[in-house]
C-alpha cells in the first residue's frame, strides 16, 4: 500500500524508510533498484528542481524582509529577518508613513479552507458514486452523458461567467458560502467523475462477482470492496480538486461577498489602493497560502504518485 | 439436498450462441468437470449456474428449486474464481470471514469457523497478511477457504489451478479433492486441462462450441469416446485419427482403405450396420502393437522420429501416403528411424466414427 514507484524493492518492508534513506546517501548497492539513481543524476535533478523552485524560494525569502529590504536593488540574499509581515497579515498593515488598513486575513484563510474543503468533499462524494454508476451500470447513451459532463469543462470561464453571475444574483446565491461552494463543486465534478470512473474501470470484475456470490448487496460491494481499492484515486482527485479551487480567482472575485472572500481575491485587493504595493506583506500571504497545499501534497504523495501513474502500465 | 441441474440451457450473446441446449445433472457429493478448449462455453455455463449470467432459455435448478431469476447471493453457492478474486483491501482473515456476514454469526462462532478452514488449508500463518503479500499457492488456498467457510449448497470452481506451477498444481489437486470429498456437495469444476479433469472428476462433461459432446466417467471418456472431438481431446499423446473408406464388414472385422491401401481391422460388431463411405478410425498410440511381419490386418508405416519419454518411447511413423501415426512402445523395444513397422490393434481399441463424427459402437 505504501510503495512508491521510485523504490519498489523496499515496498512492504518495515525497514523501508531507512532503506530509502540509505539508497539516497549510501554507496550503490550491488542489486540496485530503480530508486538508486547515482550521484550524477541526483545532482542534475537537484539543480533542475532548484531552478523551478527558485521563484517560490524568493517569495518565502521576501516574506521575511522589511519594506526597505524587499525593495533593495541589487536584491538582498542576506538580511535580518523579521516576522512583521506575518503579524500584519492577520491584523493591520501600515504603508511606509501612510494610512493603516485592516487586513483581516484570518477570515479569508478560513474562507479559502472551508470553501475548498467542503466543495472538494462534495465533488468526491457525488463524483465517486456517479463514476461507479457509469462504470458498472452500462446504459444506452452513457458515453454521450459522459461527454456532455466533460464539455462543461471545455467552456472558457469568461464565456459562462456572465450567465452564472446573473443566475447567482437572481437566486440570491451571490456572496454566500452555499453559492460559491456549489459552483466549485460543479467545477470539480467532471474531473472527479472521469478520474474515478477510470479507476473503477480498472478493477477486476471477478472480485465484485465473488462478493455478490458471497451474499453482498450492491451497496456493500461498493463500500467494502470497490472503495478501498480506489483510495489512491480518491487522494489524487482530492489533491487536484483542492489545487484548482484553492487557486481559483475569477469566479471568486465576482461571486464572493465581503464576508466570503477567498485569499486570492483578498490578496488582489491589498495590492495598490491606499497602502501601495507591500511586497513583504504579499509574500507573507503567499507563503502562508502555500502551506496547506504543501501539507496535503506531502501527506498524500504516495497515493498521488499511484494515482497519476494508475493505468499507464497494464497489469 | 445439494444438487445442480441444467435443463436445456442456452445462452446467446447477441448473434453468438455461447451455450447451446446444455443438459447436466450433478448429484450430491458428485464432482463434475466441464472440460473443453477455450471459448467452448464452459465458463459461461458455470456463470449461468452461479447467477452471474442469465440463461437465454432453459432452467437452472439447484437443490430442487428453479433459480433462473434469483441473484447469486440467493442461490447458496460458493465459487472459486480463476484469478482467485480475493478482496485486495482485506486481510486473509477478513477475506475468509467475508461470506459469513450473511449468516449474522456472533464473533466467536465466526472466528472458530475461520480458524477451522484455515487449519484445514494450512493458512494459519498468513491470516493477518494482505492478499498481495502471500504466494500464488496461498492465494489459491484462501480462495478455496473462502468458498468452504460458508458451507454452501454447492461449489463452483473456474479453472482453479491454472495459475499455479506444475508442482503446486499436483499438490493442490490432491488437496482440493480431499476437501471436496469431506464435504460431499455437488461440485462443478471448469478446466481446460484434461489431467485435472481426469484426476478430480467423478464425471467429465466435454464441451465444444457450446455443446456438451459427452458426459461420462473419466474411464469412459477415455475408453469409449462418443465423438471424434472427445477422442482427440482426451489422452496424451493424442489418439491417431485416420481418414478411411469403409467398404464392408464380416466376422468382427471391417474392410477399410487407408490412403488407398486396403486393410482389415478388428472392429466393434455395430460397425457392420454402417453404410459404405467415409469414416474416421481412431486408435490410441498405446493400443498399437508392433508386429514384425506385414499382414492384411496390420497398418504398415515407416518410423520417422523416435522420442524416448523415459518409461516409454514415442515413435512417429508414416504410412505409404503420408498419414502420421503415433505409437507408444515400451522402453525395451528398439525402433530405429527408417524401420518398417507393422501395427496391429484389437476390436476394443479400434474406434470407428461415422461421417458426422459420432462413434459407432454397441
Amino acid at each position: 500500500m505504501t510503495e512508491t514507484a521510485a523504490d519498489p524493492a523496499a515496498a512492504g518492508s518495515s525497514a523501508r524508510p531507512f532503506r530509502q534513506f540509505m539508497s539516497r546517501i549510501g554507496p550503490r548497492r550491488s542489486s540496485t533498484g530503480v530508486g538508486d539513481a547515482g550521484w550524477g543524476r541526483t545532482l542534475f535533478a537537484a539543480i533542475v528542481s532548484f531552478i523551478y523552485f527558485f521563484p517560490v524560494f524568493w517569495i518565502i525569502l521576501t516574506s521575511f524582509k522589511t519594506y526597505e529590504d524587499a525593495l533593495a536593488v541589487p536584491a538582498k540574499f542576506f538580511f535580518t529577518p523579521t516576522l512583521d509581515n506575518f503579524a500584519q497579515v492577520f491584523s493591520r498593515a501600515y504603508s511606509a508613513g501612510g494610512p493603516v488598513q485592516n487586513t483581516g486575513f484570518a477570515l479569508y484563510f478560513f474562507n479559502s479552507l472551508f470553501i475548498s474543503g467542503v466543495s472538494v468533499l462534495l465533488a468526491l462524494a457525488i463524483g465517486t458514486v456517479a463514476a461507479f454508476g457509469f462504470s458498472r451500470y452500462p446504459l444506452r447513451g452513457n458515453d454521450t452523458y459522459l461527454f456532455m459532463i466533460l464539455t462543461t469543462r471545455m467552456l472558457p470561464a469568461i464565456v459562462v461567467i456572465i450567465p452564472i453571475f446573473i443566475m447567482f444574483r437572481v437566486t440570491g446565491l451571490a456572496g454566500t458560502y452555499a453559492g460559491i461552494i456549489a459552483l466549485y463543486t460543479v467545477f470539480n465534478l467532471p474531473f472527479a467523475i472521469w478520474m474515478m470512473k477510470s479507476f473503477f474501470d480498472e478493477l477486476s470484475p471477478d472480485v465484485e462477482d465473488a462478493a455478490r456470490i458471497d451474499g453482498s448487496s450492491d451497496i456493500r460491494v461498493f463500500f467494502k470492496i470497490c472503495l478501498p481499492q480506489v483510495l489512491a484515486g480518491l487522494a489524487a482527485t482530492a489533491v487536484f480538486g483542492l489545487i484548482l479551487t484553492w487557486n481559483e480567482f475569477l469566479f471568486a472575485l465576482l461571486l464572493s461577498g465581503v464576508e466570503t472572500r477567498t485569499v486570492p481575491v483578498a490578496m488582489s485587493q491589498t495590492i495598490g489602493g491606499d497602502i501601495g504595493v507591500r511586497w513583504g506583506l504579499l509574500a507573507a500571504i503567499e507563503t502562508l497560502f502555500l502551506i496547506p497545499v504543501i501539507i496535503v501534497t506531502f501527506a498524500l504523495q504516495n497515493q498521488l504518485l499511484r494515482g497519476v501513474t494508475f493505468g499507464t502500465v497494464k497489469r | 439436498m445439494s444438487t445442480i441441474e441444467l435443463r436445456g440451457v442456452t445462452k446467446h450473446f447477441g448473434p453468438f450462441t455461447a451455450v447451446r441446449n446444455v443438459r447436466l445433472a450433478v448429484a450430491a457429493g458428485e464432482v463434475v468437470c466441464l472440460l473443453g478448449p477455450s471459448g467452448c462455453g464452459k465458463t459461461t455455463t458455470l456463470r449461468i449456474i452461479a447467477g452471474l449470467e442469465r440463461a437465454s432459455s432453459g432452467d437452472v435448478i439447484i437443490a430442487g428449486r428453479r433459480m433462473n431469476d434469483l441473484r447469486p447471493d440467493q442461490r447458496d453457492i460458493a465459487m472459486v474464481f480463476q484469478f482467485y478474486a480475493l478482496y485486495p483491501a482485506l486481510s486473509v482473515r477478513e477475506n475468509i470471514m467475508f461470506p459469513l456476514h450473511v449468516e449474522k454469526l456472533d464473533a466467536t462462532t465466526a472466528s472458530a469457523r475461520v480458524a477451522r478452514v484455515a487449519r484445514m488449508l494450512q493458512l494459519e500463518q498468513v491470516l493477518d497478511r494482505l492478499p498481495n503479500q502471500i504466494s500464488e499457492g496461498e492465494k489459491q488456498r484462501v480462495a478455496v477457504a473462502r468458498a468452504v467457510v460458508r458451507e454452501p449448497n454447492c461449489f463452483l470452481f473456474d479453472e482453479p489451478l491454472s495459475r499455479l506451477d506444475v508442482e503446486l498444481r499436483q499438490s493442490m489437486r490432491g488437496q482440493i479433492k480431499s476437501v471436496l470429498t469431506g464435504l460431499s456437495k455437488a461440485t462443478v469444476i471448469v478446466t481446460h486441462d484434461q489431467l485435472e479433469a481426469l484426476t478430480m472428476a467423478d464425471r467429465i462433461a466435454i464441451m465444444r462450441d457450446g455443446v456438451i459432446e459427452q458426459i461420462a466417467s473419466p474411464h469412459d471418456v477415455f475408453a469409449r469416446p462418443a465423438t471424434v472431438f472427445v477422442a482427440s481431446f482426451i489422452g496424451t499423446p493424442q489418439m491417431n485419427l485416420l481418414h478411411a473408406q469403409f467398404e464392408g464388414a464380416e466376422e468382427g472385422h471391417g474392410r477399410f482403405r487407408i490412403d488407398g491401401q486396403p486393410i482389415r481391422l478388428p472392429v466393434d460388431p455395430a460397425v457392420a450396420r454402417l453404410a459404405k463411405g467415409q469414416v474416421t478410425i481412431g486408435i490410441r498410440p498405446r493400443a498399437l502393437v508392433l508386429n514384425g511381419a506385414a499382414s492384411a490386418d496390420a497398418i504398415a508405416g515407416r518410423a520417422e522420429l523416435i522420442e524416448p519419454m523415459g518409461a516409454e518411447t514415442l515413435v512417429h511413423a508414416r504410412t505409404a501416403l503420408g498419414s502420421d501415426i503415433r505409437v507408444v512402445v515400451p522402453r525395451d523395444v528398439r525402433v530405429k528411424a527408417g524401420d518398417v513397422l507393422s501395427l496391429r490393434t484389437d476390436a476394443r481399441e479400434t474406434h470407428v466414427f461415422d461421417a458426422s463424427g459420432k462413434a459407432v459402437r454397441t
